[in-house]
């Protein structure tokens, strides 16, 4: 067999991955450099962004600084982009609030960034035709709201919830242009989102024992997954939802 | 801050115990309604009242609703 036989290769093409100055986006971007993308990263802060784009093997890889909870941040990064083959829509924040303090206030901010911007950053970069024929795009959503209704996670579960039926609605309509939309939907992963240190140590380890391969995970858990909706290897996969949680939701 | 209100809020955050049941000196793990979901509600509730986030160890490390008072006071300044 041919050693260059490789389906799940990223070689000779374009990514653009938000959120990449931090957590699941930074540790996306590095690992579809590896697999041979060359990748466009974006996030609010200049210096870690930098960091990232260090990281990154390979040739031909560019930042750009953008504010994407602003329109004019989101036209402004549409604009820079070259024509992508894929994007990962990584940005988000996280929140763990009871109920009764859930404000519309509360649910907005969430919502602006989990919600609202990569839903617009699509919008304008399809408008724009940025996204080549034949490209892909990956939501980074949750299991949360969909499947797990923890303590605390109603804002951050129902933003996710609304981006895993965006999806849907997106690969029907993105679907006539040969592009693909899916999601990847991780359980708890050990990046800065899930260390607000409102949960002790005693209640971590308590969370950890629910989940099958009793760990939480890595980043690159999530990565490989984002890097195979992106690659030839899944030409045939759109509208779904990849579950990657350890078990969790058996 | 008073010691007073904060046990008012304190208490707020249960549903089935008695106000008369919080003093400055009550161990509130012990009591029975304690939960996660009211640990994350304190947090909340402290840092609406008194703008000062707290983190799970700092309740945890607490014994008696003074303790938290101290810690909160001690972190407002």
């Amino acid at each position: 067999m041919a050693t260059s036989y490789n389906p799940f290769s990223l070689e000779g093409k374009t990514m653009l991955v938000t959120g990449a100055s931090s957590g699941i986006g930074q540790t996306a971007a590095v690992e579809l450099a590896k697999l041979g993308a060359k990748v466009v990263v974006t996030g609010r802060d200049v210096a870690r962004l930098q960091e990232t784009l260090d990281r990154l093997e390979g040739e031909g890889h560019v930042q750009v600084a953008a504010d994407l909870t602003s329109a004019d941040g989101i036209g402004a990064l549409v604009e820079a982009c070259p024509v992508l083959d894929g994007v990962v829509l990584c940005a988000g924040r996280g929140l763990l609030l009871p109920l009764q303090f859930c404000d519309g206030d509360k649910f907005r901010e969430v919502f602006d960034i989990n919600f609202f911007s990569p839903v617009e950053t699509l919008r304008l970069l399809t408008k724009k035709k940025k996204v080549q024929k034949g490209g892909a795009v990956v939501f980074v959503s949750s299991v949360g709201g969909t499947e797990i209704f923890a303590t605390g996670n109603a804002i951050y579960g129902t933003s996710k919830a609304a981006l895993s039926s965006a999806v849907r609605f997106y690969a029907n309509e993105l679907a006539a242009r040969k592009i693909r939309v899916n999601s990847v939907n991780p359980g708890r992963v050990n990046t800065k989102l899930i260390r607000s240190g409102k949960l002790s140590e005693e209640q971590e380890q308590a969370d950890i024992a629910k989940y099958p391969l009793k760990r939480y995970g890595e980043p690159e858990d999530i990565a490989h997954g984002i890097a195979y909706l992106l690659s030839d290897a899944s030409s045939w996969v759109t509208g779904q939802s990849l579950v990657i949680d350890g078990g969790l939701t058996i | 801050m008073d010691i007073n209100t904060f046990i008012d809020n304190f208490a707020g955050q249960f549903d089935d115990t008695d106000r008369s049941v919080f003093t400055a000196e009550t161990k509130f793990r012990e009591i029975d309604e304690w939960s996660s979901l009211i640990a994350l509600s304190i947090i909340a509730m402290v840092d609406e009242e008194y703008d000062v986030t707290l983190k799970g160890e700092d309740v945890k490390g607490a014994e008696t609703i003074q303790d938290l008072f101290n810690t909160v006071q001690s972190k407002k300044q």
